[in-house]
Protein backbone atom coordinates (compact mmCIF):
# COMPACT_ATOMS: atom_id res chain seq x y z
CA UNK A 1 0.00 0.00 0.00
CA UNK A 2 3.02 2.31 -0.31
CA UNK A 3 2.28 5.59 -2.00
CA UNK A 4 -1.38 5.15 -1.32
CA UNK A 5 -2.93 8.00 0.57
CA UNK A 6 -6.09 7.25 2.49
CA UNK A 7 -8.96 9.66 2.33
CA UNK A 8 -8.76 10.07 6.07
CA UNK A 9 -5.15 11.27 5.94
CA UNK A 10 -5.99 13.72 3.18
CA UNK A 11 -8.87 15.19 5.11
CA UNK A 12 -6.72 15.57 8.17
CA UNK A 13 -4.15 17.38 6.09
CA UNK A 14 -1.33 15.08 7.16
CA UNK A 15 -0.46 14.44 3.54
CA UNK A 16 -0.24 17.20 0.98
CA UNK A 17 -2.77 16.46 -1.75
CA UNK A 18 -1.45 16.40 -5.30
CA UNK A 19 -3.49 19.21 -6.82
CA UNK A 20 -3.68 20.25 -10.47
CA UNK A 21 -0.47 22.23 -9.99
CA UNK A 22 1.38 19.70 -7.89
CA UNK A 23 1.15 16.93 -10.43
CA UNK A 24 4.29 14.87 -10.78
CA UNK A 25 5.02 13.59 -14.23
CA UNK A 26 7.22 10.51 -14.26
CA UNK A 27 10.26 10.73 -16.50
CA UNK A 28 9.09 7.78 -18.57
CA UNK A 29 5.70 9.33 -19.29
CA UNK A 30 4.70 10.14 -22.83
CA UNK A 31 3.61 13.74 -23.06
CA UNK A 32 -0.12 14.24 -22.71
CA UNK A 33 -1.89 15.19 -25.92
CA UNK A 34 -4.59 17.72 -26.56
CA UNK A 35 -7.59 16.75 -28.69
CA UNK A 36 -9.25 18.92 -31.30
CA UNK A 37 -12.50 17.83 -32.95
CA UNK A 38 -13.99 19.95 -35.71
CA UNK A 39 -17.52 19.29 -37.04
CA UNK A 40 -17.05 15.58 -36.55
CA UNK A 41 -19.90 13.50 -37.97
CA UNK A 42 -20.49 9.79 -37.98
CA UNK A 43 -23.39 7.81 -39.33
CA UNK A 44 -24.29 4.18 -39.67
CA UNK A 45 -26.55 3.81 -42.71
CA UNK A 46 -29.40 6.30 -42.32
CA UNK A 47 -28.67 6.77 -38.64
CA UNK A 48 -26.65 9.94 -37.99
CA UNK A 49 -25.04 9.17 -34.67
CA UNK A 50 -22.76 12.21 -34.36
CA UNK A 51 -24.04 15.47 -35.85
CA UNK A 52 -21.17 17.90 -35.88
CA UNK A 53 -19.12 17.73 -32.70
CA UNK A 54 -16.75 20.61 -31.95
CA UNK A 55 -14.56 19.92 -28.97
CA UNK A 56 -11.21 21.03 -27.62
CA UNK A 57 -9.64 19.02 -24.83
CA UNK A 58 -6.45 20.55 -23.40
CA UNK A 59 -3.53 18.25 -22.69
CA UNK A 60 -3.79 16.62 -19.29
CA UNK A 61 -7.47 17.33 -18.79
CA UNK A 62 -9.80 14.73 -17.36
CA UNK A 63 -12.92 14.90 -19.52
CA UNK A 64 -16.07 12.89 -18.88
CA UNK A 65 -18.65 12.25 -21.55
CA UNK A 66 -22.08 11.37 -20.24
CA UNK A 67 -25.44 10.81 -21.85
CA UNK A 68 -28.25 8.36 -22.33
CA UNK A 69 -27.81 5.09 -24.17
CA UNK A 70 -27.55 5.72 -27.89
CA UNK A 71 -26.45 9.34 -27.51
CA UNK A 72 -23.29 8.61 -29.49
CA UNK A 73 -20.75 8.44 -26.67
CA UNK A 74 -19.41 5.00 -27.60
CA UNK A 75 -19.14 6.10 -31.23
CA UNK A 76 -17.14 9.13 -30.18
CA UNK A 77 -14.91 6.92 -28.06
CA UNK A 78 -14.18 4.61 -31.00
CA UNK A 79 -13.11 7.66 -33.03
CA UNK A 80 -10.79 8.86 -30.27
CA UNK A 81 -8.90 5.58 -30.00
CA UNK A 82 -8.75 5.16 -33.76
CA UNK A 83 -11.00 2.12 -34.02
CA UNK A 84 -13.13 4.01 -36.58
CA UNK A 85 -12.64 7.03 -38.81
CA UNK A 86 -15.13 9.92 -38.83
CA UNK A 87 -17.48 10.17 -41.82
CA UNK A 88 -16.89 13.94 -41.91
CA UNK A 89 -14.94 16.55 -39.99
CA UNK A 90 -11.47 16.39 -38.53
CA UNK A 91 -9.79 14.92 -35.49
CA UNK A 92 -6.36 16.09 -34.40
CA UNK A 93 -4.02 15.35 -31.51
CA UNK A 94 -1.31 17.79 -30.53
CA UNK A 95 1.47 17.97 -27.94
CA UNK A 96 1.83 20.87 -25.52
CA UNK A 97 3.69 23.00 -28.08
CA UNK A 98 0.90 22.51 -30.61
CA UNK A 99 2.56 20.07 -32.99
CA UNK A 100 0.29 17.39 -34.43
CA UNK A 101 1.23 14.00 -32.98
CA UNK A 102 0.10 10.40 -32.85
CA UNK A 103 -2.13 10.02 -29.81
CA UNK A 104 -0.69 6.72 -28.49
CA UNK A 105 -4.20 6.23 -27.14
CA UNK A 106 -5.08 3.35 -24.85
CA UNK A 107 -8.46 2.10 -23.77
CA UNK A 108 -9.81 0.52 -20.59
CA UNK A 109 -12.96 -1.47 -21.32
CA UNK A 110 -15.89 -2.23 -19.08
CA UNK A 111 -14.67 -5.82 -18.87
CA UNK A 112 -10.98 -6.37 -18.05
CA UNK A 113 -10.46 -8.50 -21.19
CA UNK A 114 -7.40 -10.24 -19.77
CA UNK A 115 -5.93 -13.27 -21.50
CA UNK A 116 -6.85 -16.11 -19.12
CA UNK A 117 -3.86 -18.17 -20.30
CA UNK A 118 -1.27 -15.47 -19.57
CA UNK A 119 -0.01 -14.61 -16.09
CA UNK A 120 -0.82 -11.17 -14.72
CA UNK A 121 2.59 -9.71 -15.58
CA UNK A 122 2.38 -11.05 -19.16
CA UNK A 123 -1.10 -9.61 -19.52
CA UNK A 124 0.28 -6.23 -18.56
CA UNK A 125 3.15 -6.65 -21.03
CA UNK A 126 0.56 -7.03 -23.82
CA UNK A 127 0.09 -3.29 -23.42
CA UNK A 128 3.64 -2.66 -24.59
CA UNK A 129 2.54 -3.62 -28.09
CA UNK A 130 5.79 -3.74 -30.01
CA UNK A 131 8.20 -6.60 -29.55
CA UNK A 132 10.88 -5.83 -27.00
CA UNK A 133 13.09 -8.22 -25.07
CA UNK A 134 11.46 -10.22 -22.32
CA UNK A 135 13.40 -8.82 -19.38
CA UNK A 136 12.69 -5.19 -20.27
CA UNK A 137 9.04 -6.07 -20.84
CA UNK A 138 8.83 -7.69 -17.42
CA UNK A 139 10.47 -4.76 -15.68
CA UNK A 140 8.11 -2.30 -17.34
CA UNK A 141 5.10 -4.49 -16.61
CA UNK A 142 6.11 -4.75 -12.95
CA UNK A 143 6.43 -0.97 -12.79
CA UNK A 144 2.91 -0.60 -14.17
CA UNK A 145 1.66 -3.19 -11.68
CA UNK A 146 3.25 -1.11 -8.96
CA UNK A 147 1.15 1.86 -10.15
CA UNK A 148 -1.97 -0.16 -9.35
CA UNK A 149 -0.48 -1.87 -6.25
CA UNK A 150 -0.63 -5.38 -7.61
CA UNK A 151 3.04 -6.39 -7.83
CA UNK A 152 2.38 -9.26 -5.41
CA UNK A 153 -0.02 -10.83 -7.93
CA UNK A 154 2.41 -10.60 -10.87
CA UNK A 155 2.74 -14.34 -11.38
CA UNK A 156 -0.86 -15.31 -10.70
CA UNK A 157 -3.37 -16.47 -13.28
CA UNK A 158 -6.14 -13.90 -13.90
CA UNK A 159 -8.75 -16.50 -12.86
CA UNK A 160 -7.42 -16.25 -9.30
CA UNK A 161 -8.07 -12.50 -9.01
CA UNK A 162 -11.18 -10.67 -7.84
CA UNK A 163 -13.17 -8.48 -10.23
CA UNK A 164 -11.58 -5.30 -8.92
CA UNK A 165 -8.07 -6.75 -9.13
CA UNK A 166 -8.66 -7.83 -12.73
CA UNK A 167 -9.75 -4.33 -13.63
CA UNK A 168 -6.60 -2.99 -11.96
CA UNK A 169 -4.52 -5.33 -14.13
CA UNK A 170 -6.39 -3.99 -17.17
CA UNK A 171 -5.55 -0.46 -16.00
CA UNK A 172 -1.88 -1.42 -15.60
CA UNK A 173 -1.92 -2.88 -19.12
CA UNK A 174 -3.14 0.43 -20.51
CA UNK A 175 -0.62 2.40 -18.43
CA UNK A 176 2.45 0.33 -19.23
CA UNK A 177 3.15 2.12 -22.51
CA UNK A 178 2.74 5.48 -20.74
CA UNK A 179 -0.02 6.70 -23.08
CA UNK A 180 -0.63 10.35 -23.94
CA UNK A 181 -4.36 9.68 -23.97
CA UNK A 182 -6.27 7.13 -21.93
CA UNK A 183 -9.91 6.44 -22.71
CA UNK A 184 -12.15 4.71 -20.18
CA UNK A 185 -15.25 2.99 -21.51
CA UNK A 186 -17.56 2.47 -18.51
CA UNK A 187 -14.52 1.02 -16.73
CA UNK A 188 -16.16 0.42 -13.38
CA UNK A 189 -19.64 -0.52 -14.53
CA UNK A 190 -19.24 -4.19 -13.67
CA UNK A 191 -17.86 -3.70 -10.16
CA UNK A 192 -19.63 -3.63 -6.82
CA UNK A 193 -20.23 -0.28 -5.11
CA UNK A 194 -17.32 -0.39 -2.64
CA UNK A 195 -14.80 -1.65 -5.19
CA UNK A 196 -15.96 1.14 -7.50
CA UNK A 197 -15.05 3.75 -4.93
CA UNK A 198 -11.57 2.26 -4.41
CA UNK A 199 -11.09 2.07 -8.18
CA UNK A 200 -12.20 5.67 -8.67
CA UNK A 201 -9.59 6.80 -6.18
CA UNK A 202 -7.00 4.71 -7.97
CA UNK A 203 -7.89 6.09 -11.41
CA UNK A 204 -7.81 9.62 -10.02
CA UNK A 205 -4.45 9.09 -8.33
CA UNK A 206 -2.83 7.46 -11.36
CA UNK A 207 -4.08 10.28 -13.58
CA UNK A 208 -2.67 12.92 -11.21
CA UNK A 209 0.68 11.14 -11.02
CA UNK A 210 1.18 10.31 -14.69
CA UNK A 211 -0.47 13.35 -16.23
CA UNK A 212 -2.04 11.81 -19.33
CA UNK A 213 -5.16 13.23 -20.96
CA UNK A 214 -8.14 11.17 -19.80
CA UNK A 215 -11.53 10.69 -21.41
CA UNK A 216 -14.13 8.84 -19.41
CA UNK A 217 -17.27 7.60 -21.11
CA UNK A 218 -19.95 6.70 -18.60
CA UNK A 219 -23.62 6.92 -17.80
CA UNK A 220 -22.84 7.23 -14.11
CA UNK A 221 -23.06 10.99 -13.53
CA UNK A 222 -21.78 10.79 -9.98
CA UNK A 223 -18.66 8.97 -11.16
CA UNK A 224 -18.11 11.58 -13.88
CA UNK A 225 -18.45 14.40 -11.37
CA UNK A 226 -16.12 12.71 -8.92
CA UNK A 227 -13.31 12.16 -11.41
CA UNK A 228 -13.45 14.78 -14.15
CA UNK A 229 -12.29 18.38 -14.57
CA UNK A 230 -14.98 18.86 -17.13
CA UNK A 231 -18.14 17.00 -18.10
CA UNK A 232 -19.92 17.17 -21.44
CA UNK A 233 -23.42 15.86 -22.00
CA UNK A 234 -24.11 14.32 -25.39
CA UNK A 235 -27.65 14.32 -26.66
CA UNK A 236 -28.81 13.38 -30.14
CA UNK A 237 -25.25 13.36 -31.44
CA UNK A 238 -24.47 16.91 -30.25
CA UNK A 239 -22.85 18.48 -27.21
CA UNK A 240 -25.85 19.55 -25.12
CA UNK A 241 -23.93 20.83 -22.10
CA UNK A 242 -20.28 21.57 -21.38
CA UNK A 243 -19.46 22.05 -17.73
CA UNK A 244 -16.15 22.75 -15.96
CA UNK A 245 -15.81 21.34 -12.45
CA UNK A 246 -13.21 23.48 -10.65
CA UNK A 247 -13.21 21.48 -7.38
CA UNK A 248 -9.70 20.39 -6.41
CA UNK A 249 -8.54 16.78 -6.70
CA UNK A 250 -8.65 14.47 -4.85
CA UNK A 251 -12.35 14.81 -4.20
CA UNK A 252 -14.44 13.43 -1.41
CA UNK A 253 -17.53 11.37 -1.99
CA UNK A 254 -20.56 13.24 -0.72
CA UNK A 255 -19.11 16.74 -1.26
CA UNK A 256 -22.14 19.13 -1.35
CA UNK A 257 -20.64 21.27 -4.16
CA UNK A 258 -20.29 18.21 -6.33
CA UNK A 259 -23.85 17.17 -5.49
CA UNK A 260 -25.10 20.47 -6.95
CA UNK A 261 -23.15 19.86 -10.18
CA UNK A 262 -24.45 16.33 -10.32
CA UNK A 263 -28.06 17.55 -9.99
CA UNK A 264 -27.52 20.02 -12.82
CA UNK A 265 -26.09 17.37 -15.10
CA UNK A 266 -28.89 14.92 -14.35
CA UNK A 267 -31.46 17.60 -15.15
CA UNK A 268 -29.72 18.26 -18.46
CA UNK A 269 -29.62 14.56 -19.35
CA UNK A 270 -33.10 13.60 -18.25
CA UNK A 271 -34.57 16.84 -19.62
CA UNK B 1 -7.26 -37.96 15.74
CA UNK B 2 -3.74 -37.93 14.32
CA UNK B 3 -5.18 -37.97 10.81
CA UNK B 4 -6.95 -34.69 11.47
CA UNK B 5 -3.81 -33.18 13.00
CA UNK B 6 -1.91 -33.92 9.81
CA UNK B 7 -4.68 -32.34 7.78
CA UNK B 8 -4.79 -29.18 9.84
CA UNK B 9 -1.01 -28.80 9.97
CA UNK B 10 -0.64 -28.78 6.22
CA UNK B 11 -4.05 -27.98 4.81
CA UNK B 12 -2.88 -26.19 1.66
CA UNK B 13 -0.67 -28.84 0.10
CA UNK B 14 -3.42 -31.16 -0.94
CA UNK B 15 -6.35 -28.83 -1.14
CA UNK B 16 -8.25 -29.24 -4.39
CA UNK B 17 -11.06 -27.10 -5.75
CA UNK B 18 -13.56 -29.89 -5.51
CA UNK B 19 -12.65 -31.83 -2.42
CA UNK B 20 -11.58 -30.55 0.96
CA UNK B 21 -8.13 -31.58 2.16
CA UNK B 22 -7.99 -35.26 2.95
CA UNK B 23 -5.67 -37.07 5.32
CA UNK B 24 -2.99 -39.23 3.71
CA UNK B 25 -4.67 -42.55 4.47
CA UNK B 26 -7.85 -41.62 2.62
CA UNK B 27 -6.02 -40.30 -0.44
CA UNK B 28 -4.82 -43.86 -1.12
CA UNK B 29 -8.40 -45.07 -1.04
CA UNK B 30 -9.42 -42.40 -3.54
CA UNK B 31 -6.85 -43.69 -6.00
CA UNK B 32 -7.91 -47.30 -5.58
CA UNK B 33 -11.63 -46.70 -5.79
CA UNK B 34 -11.90 -46.49 -9.63
CA UNK B 35 -10.24 -49.92 -9.89
CA UNK B 36 -12.42 -51.63 -7.28
CA UNK B 37 -15.11 -52.67 -9.76
CA UNK B 38 -12.73 -54.25 -12.33
CA UNK B 39 -10.82 -56.05 -9.54
CA UNK B 40 -14.01 -57.51 -8.04
CA UNK B 41 -15.20 -58.57 -11.51
CA UNK B 42 -11.94 -60.41 -12.20
CA UNK B 43 -12.12 -62.16 -8.82
CA UNK B 44 -15.71 -63.31 -9.46
CA UNK B 45 -14.73 -64.39 -12.98
CA UNK B 46 -11.84 -66.44 -11.57
CA UNK B 47 -14.08 -67.99 -8.94
CA UNK B 48 -16.73 -69.05 -11.47
CA UNK B 49 -14.09 -70.47 -13.82
CA UNK B 50 -12.45 -72.47 -11.00
CA UNK B 51 -15.85 -73.85 -10.01
CA UNK B 52 -16.35 -74.93 -13.62
CA UNK B 53 -19.45 -72.75 -14.11
CA UNK B 54 -17.97 -71.07 -17.20
CA UNK B 55 -16.72 -73.16 -20.13
CA UNK B 56 -13.10 -72.32 -20.98
CA UNK B 57 -14.09 -72.36 -24.67
CA UNK B 58 -16.44 -69.45 -24.03
CA UNK B 59 -14.34 -67.59 -21.50
CA UNK B 60 -10.92 -68.64 -20.22
CA UNK B 61 -10.09 -68.12 -16.55
CA UNK B 62 -8.04 -65.03 -15.64
CA UNK B 63 -5.17 -67.35 -14.74
CA UNK B 64 -5.27 -68.82 -18.27
CA UNK B 65 -5.18 -65.32 -19.73
CA UNK B 66 -2.26 -64.50 -17.46
CA UNK B 67 -0.48 -67.65 -18.63
CA UNK B 68 -1.13 -66.66 -22.27
CA UNK B 69 0.27 -63.22 -21.46
CA UNK B 70 3.50 -64.69 -20.07
CA UNK B 71 3.81 -67.10 -22.98
CA UNK B 72 3.28 -64.38 -25.60
CA UNK B 73 5.62 -62.08 -23.76
CA UNK B 74 8.42 -64.66 -23.60
CA UNK B 75 8.09 -65.59 -27.26
CA UNK B 76 8.48 -61.91 -28.13
CA UNK B 77 5.32 -61.97 -30.26
CA UNK B 78 3.41 -59.74 -27.83
CA UNK B 79 5.94 -56.92 -27.70
CA UNK B 80 6.34 -57.06 -31.47
CA UNK B 81 2.58 -56.82 -32.04
CA UNK B 82 2.11 -54.06 -29.47
CA UNK B 83 4.95 -52.09 -31.04
CA UNK B 84 3.49 -52.53 -34.53
CA UNK B 85 -0.02 -51.51 -33.44
CA UNK B 86 1.28 -48.62 -31.37
CA UNK B 87 3.34 -47.28 -34.27
CA UNK B 88 0.33 -47.53 -36.59
CA UNK B 89 -1.89 -45.73 -34.12
CA UNK B 90 0.67 -42.97 -33.62
CA UNK B 91 1.26 -42.54 -37.36
CA UNK B 92 -2.49 -42.32 -38.01
CA UNK B 93 -2.92 -39.84 -35.19
CA UNK B 94 -0.08 -37.65 -36.41
CA UNK B 95 -1.16 -37.63 -40.06
CA UNK B 96 -4.92 -37.35 -39.48
CA UNK B 97 -4.55 -35.07 -36.48
CA UNK B 98 -2.25 -32.65 -38.31
CA UNK B 99 -4.56 -32.46 -41.32
CA UNK B 100 -7.59 -31.98 -39.08
CA UNK B 101 -5.84 -29.34 -36.99
CA UNK B 102 -4.63 -27.36 -40.00
CA UNK B 103 -8.02 -27.53 -41.73
CA UNK B 104 -9.80 -26.54 -38.52
CA UNK B 105 -7.52 -23.56 -37.96
CA UNK B 106 -7.64 -22.42 -41.59
CA UNK B 107 -11.42 -22.69 -41.81
CA UNK B 108 -11.83 -21.10 -38.40
CA UNK B 109 -9.75 -18.08 -39.37
CA UNK B 110 -10.71 -17.70 -43.04
CA UNK B 111 -14.29 -17.38 -44.19
CA UNK B 112 -13.25 -18.06 -47.79
CA UNK B 113 -11.53 -21.31 -46.89
CA UNK B 114 -14.54 -22.37 -44.83
CA UNK B 115 -16.93 -21.75 -47.71
CA UNK B 116 -14.63 -23.61 -50.03
CA UNK B 117 -14.02 -26.76 -48.00
CA UNK B 118 -16.42 -27.10 -45.08
CA UNK B 119 -19.37 -28.54 -47.02
CA UNK B 120 -17.16 -31.15 -48.67
CA UNK B 121 -15.65 -32.13 -45.33
CA UNK B 122 -19.08 -32.44 -43.74
CA UNK B 123 -20.18 -34.70 -46.62
CA UNK B 124 -17.11 -36.89 -46.24
CA UNK B 125 -17.67 -37.02 -42.51
CA UNK B 126 -21.09 -38.58 -42.88
CA UNK B 127 -19.61 -41.63 -44.65
CA UNK B 128 -18.71 -44.20 -41.97
CA UNK B 129 -15.01 -44.49 -42.64
CA UNK B 130 -14.98 -48.22 -41.88
CA UNK B 131 -17.37 -48.69 -44.81
CA UNK B 132 -14.42 -47.79 -47.01
CA UNK B 133 -12.44 -50.89 -46.01
CA UNK B 134 -13.26 -52.84 -49.22
CA UNK B 135 -12.22 -49.89 -51.34
CA UNK B 136 -9.10 -49.29 -49.27
CA UNK B 137 -8.05 -52.92 -49.65
CA UNK B 138 -8.51 -52.61 -53.41
CA UNK B 139 -6.36 -49.47 -53.39
CA UNK B 140 -3.61 -50.37 -50.96
CA UNK B 141 -3.90 -54.13 -50.35
CA UNK B 142 -3.33 -55.15 -46.75
CA UNK B 143 -0.09 -53.19 -46.34
CA UNK B 144 0.62 -50.38 -43.92
CA UNK B 145 -0.94 -47.79 -46.21
CA UNK B 146 -4.46 -49.13 -45.73
CA UNK B 147 -4.21 -48.92 -41.93
CA UNK B 148 -2.61 -45.47 -42.05
CA UNK B 149 -5.28 -44.22 -44.44
CA UNK B 150 -8.19 -45.50 -42.36
CA UNK B 151 -6.86 -44.34 -38.98
CA UNK B 152 -5.95 -40.91 -40.37
CA UNK B 153 -9.40 -40.56 -41.88
CA UNK B 154 -11.07 -41.58 -38.62
CA UNK B 155 -8.94 -39.20 -36.53
CA UNK B 156 -9.26 -36.27 -38.92
CA UNK B 157 -12.91 -35.37 -38.39
CA UNK B 158 -13.15 -35.08 -34.59
CA UNK B 159 -9.94 -33.03 -34.56
CA UNK B 160 -11.19 -30.86 -37.43
CA UNK B 161 -14.64 -30.23 -35.96
CA UNK B 162 -13.40 -29.36 -32.49
CA UNK B 163 -10.52 -27.19 -33.69
CA UNK B 164 -12.87 -25.29 -36.00
CA UNK B 165 -15.39 -24.87 -33.22
CA UNK B 166 -12.65 -23.76 -30.80
CA UNK B 167 -11.17 -21.17 -33.14
CA UNK B 168 -14.60 -19.79 -34.00
CA UNK B 169 -15.57 -19.45 -30.38
CA UNK B 170 -12.54 -17.54 -29.14
CA UNK B 171 -13.83 -14.53 -27.22
CA UNK B 172 -14.41 -11.70 -29.77
CA UNK B 173 -13.63 -9.13 -27.11
CA UNK B 174 -10.19 -10.61 -26.51
CA UNK B 175 -9.46 -10.52 -30.24
CA UNK B 176 -10.57 -6.88 -30.37
CA UNK B 177 -8.38 -6.13 -27.36
CA UNK B 178 -5.43 -7.80 -29.10
CA UNK B 179 -5.96 -5.73 -32.24
CA UNK B 180 -6.16 -2.50 -30.25
CA UNK B 181 -2.83 -3.38 -28.66
CA UNK B 182 -1.29 -3.83 -32.07
CA UNK B 183 -1.42 -7.62 -32.46
CA UNK B 184 -2.10 -9.00 -35.88
CA UNK B 185 -1.50 -12.07 -37.99
CA UNK B 186 0.81 -14.60 -36.39
CA UNK B 187 1.13 -12.80 -33.04
CA UNK B 188 -2.63 -12.56 -32.64
CA UNK B 189 -2.95 -16.22 -33.54
CA UNK B 190 -0.22 -17.38 -31.20
CA UNK B 191 -1.19 -15.24 -28.21
CA UNK B 192 -4.97 -15.14 -28.44
CA UNK B 193 -6.61 -17.47 -30.96
CA UNK B 194 -4.64 -20.70 -30.43
CA UNK B 195 -4.66 -20.65 -26.60
CA UNK B 196 -8.35 -19.77 -26.73
CA UNK B 197 -9.10 -22.74 -28.97
CA UNK B 198 -6.90 -25.17 -27.05
CA UNK B 199 -9.52 -26.54 -24.61
CA UNK B 200 -11.71 -27.45 -27.54
CA UNK B 201 -8.78 -28.94 -29.47
CA UNK B 202 -8.07 -31.23 -26.52
CA UNK B 203 -11.67 -32.44 -26.51
CA UNK B 204 -11.18 -33.29 -30.18
CA UNK B 205 -7.91 -35.08 -29.44
CA UNK B 206 -9.40 -37.28 -26.74
CA UNK B 207 -12.36 -38.13 -28.93
CA UNK B 208 -9.97 -38.89 -31.79
CA UNK B 209 -7.99 -41.31 -29.61
CA UNK B 210 -11.09 -43.48 -29.17
CA UNK B 211 -11.75 -43.54 -32.91
CA UNK B 212 -8.07 -44.20 -33.55
CA UNK B 213 -8.08 -47.48 -31.57
CA UNK B 214 -11.45 -48.54 -32.95
CA UNK B 215 -10.32 -48.07 -36.54
CA UNK B 216 -7.05 -49.82 -35.91
CA UNK B 217 -8.67 -52.85 -34.27
CA UNK B 218 -11.13 -53.30 -37.11
CA UNK B 219 -8.64 -52.80 -39.89
CA UNK B 220 -6.06 -55.06 -38.22
CA UNK B 221 -8.64 -57.81 -37.79
CA UNK B 222 -9.65 -57.67 -41.43
CA UNK B 223 -6.53 -56.80 -43.31
CA UNK B 224 -3.19 -57.26 -41.56
CA UNK B 225 -0.35 -59.68 -41.08
CA UNK B 226 0.81 -58.28 -37.75
CA UNK B 227 -0.45 -56.22 -34.83
CA UNK B 228 -2.76 -57.01 -31.94
CA UNK B 229 -5.85 -57.24 -34.14
CA UNK B 230 -4.07 -59.80 -36.28
CA UNK B 231 -2.95 -61.68 -33.17
CA UNK B 232 -6.56 -61.90 -31.95
CA UNK B 233 -7.86 -62.93 -35.33
CA UNK B 234 -5.24 -65.65 -35.72
CA UNK B 235 -5.96 -66.95 -32.21
CA UNK B 236 -9.63 -67.22 -33.15
CA UNK B 237 -8.74 -69.59 -36.02
CA UNK B 238 -6.88 -71.85 -33.59
CA UNK B 239 -9.64 -71.57 -30.93
CA UNK B 240 -7.16 -69.94 -28.51
CA UNK B 241 -9.78 -68.04 -26.47
CA UNK B 242 -7.18 -66.97 -23.90
CA UNK B 243 -5.14 -65.07 -26.51
CA UNK B 244 -8.30 -63.44 -27.89
CA UNK B 245 -9.21 -62.19 -24.43
CA UNK B 246 -5.62 -61.13 -23.84
CA UNK B 247 -5.75 -59.01 -27.03
CA UNK B 248 -8.90 -57.30 -25.82
CA UNK B 249 -7.29 -56.52 -22.47
CA UNK B 250 -4.24 -55.08 -24.20
CA UNK B 251 -6.46 -52.82 -26.29
CA UNK B 252 -8.15 -51.66 -23.10
CA UNK B 253 -4.76 -50.97 -21.49
CA UNK B 254 -3.45 -49.10 -24.54
CA UNK B 255 -6.64 -47.06 -24.78
CA UNK B 256 -6.40 -46.11 -21.13
CA UNK B 257 -2.72 -45.25 -21.51
CA UNK B 258 -3.44 -42.95 -24.45
CA UNK B 259 -6.17 -41.21 -22.49
CA UNK B 260 -3.91 -40.76 -19.47
CA UNK B 261 -1.23 -39.16 -21.66
CA UNK B 262 -3.81 -36.88 -23.29
CA UNK B 263 -5.17 -35.87 -19.91
CA UNK B 264 -1.69 -35.08 -18.62
CA UNK B 265 -0.98 -32.95 -21.70
CA UNK B 266 -4.30 -31.21 -21.23
CA UNK B 267 -3.67 -30.53 -17.56
CA UNK B 268 -0.27 -29.15 -18.38
CA UNK B 269 -1.33 -26.97 -21.30
CA UNK B 270 -4.45 -25.64 -19.63
CA UNK B 271 -2.99 -25.00 -16.19
CA UNK B 272 -4.33 -21.43 -16.39
CA UNK B 273 -7.87 -22.76 -16.32
CA UNK B 274 -9.36 -22.95 -12.79
CA UNK B 275 -10.82 -26.38 -13.70
CA UNK B 276 -7.29 -27.80 -13.91
CA UNK B 277 -5.75 -25.97 -10.97
CA UNK B 278 -4.90 -27.95 -7.88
Amino acid sequence: MSGYVSRFERRQGTVEPLGEQGRTVSAAATEAVSIELRRVEQSFGQNRVLRGIDLDVPAGQFLAIVGKSGCGKSTLLRLLVGLDRPAAGSLRFADRSGNTVEANARIVFQEPRLLPWARVVDNVAVGLGQVIDKDTARVKALMALDDVQLTDKADQWPARLSGGQRQRVALARSLVSRPGLLVFDEPLGALDALTRITMQELVSRVWRELGFTAVLVTHDVSEAVHLADRVIVLDGGKVALDLEIPTEHPRRHGDPDLAVVERRLLDAILG
Amino acid sequence: MTAYDVASDRPRQRRSWVLPALPARRIRLEWLLPYAVPIVLVLVWQLFSSLGWISTRIMPAPTDVAAAFVEQLLSGALLHNVAVSGARALAGLIVGGTIGLLLGITNGVSKLSEQLTDTSLQMLRTIPHLAMIPLVILWFGIGEESKLFLTSLGVLFPVYLNTFHGVRNVDRELIEMGRIYGMSGWTLFRKVILPGALPSIFVGLRYALGIMWLTLIVSESIAASSGIGHMANQAREFMMTDVVVLSLLIYAALGKLADVIARALERNALSWNPVYQK
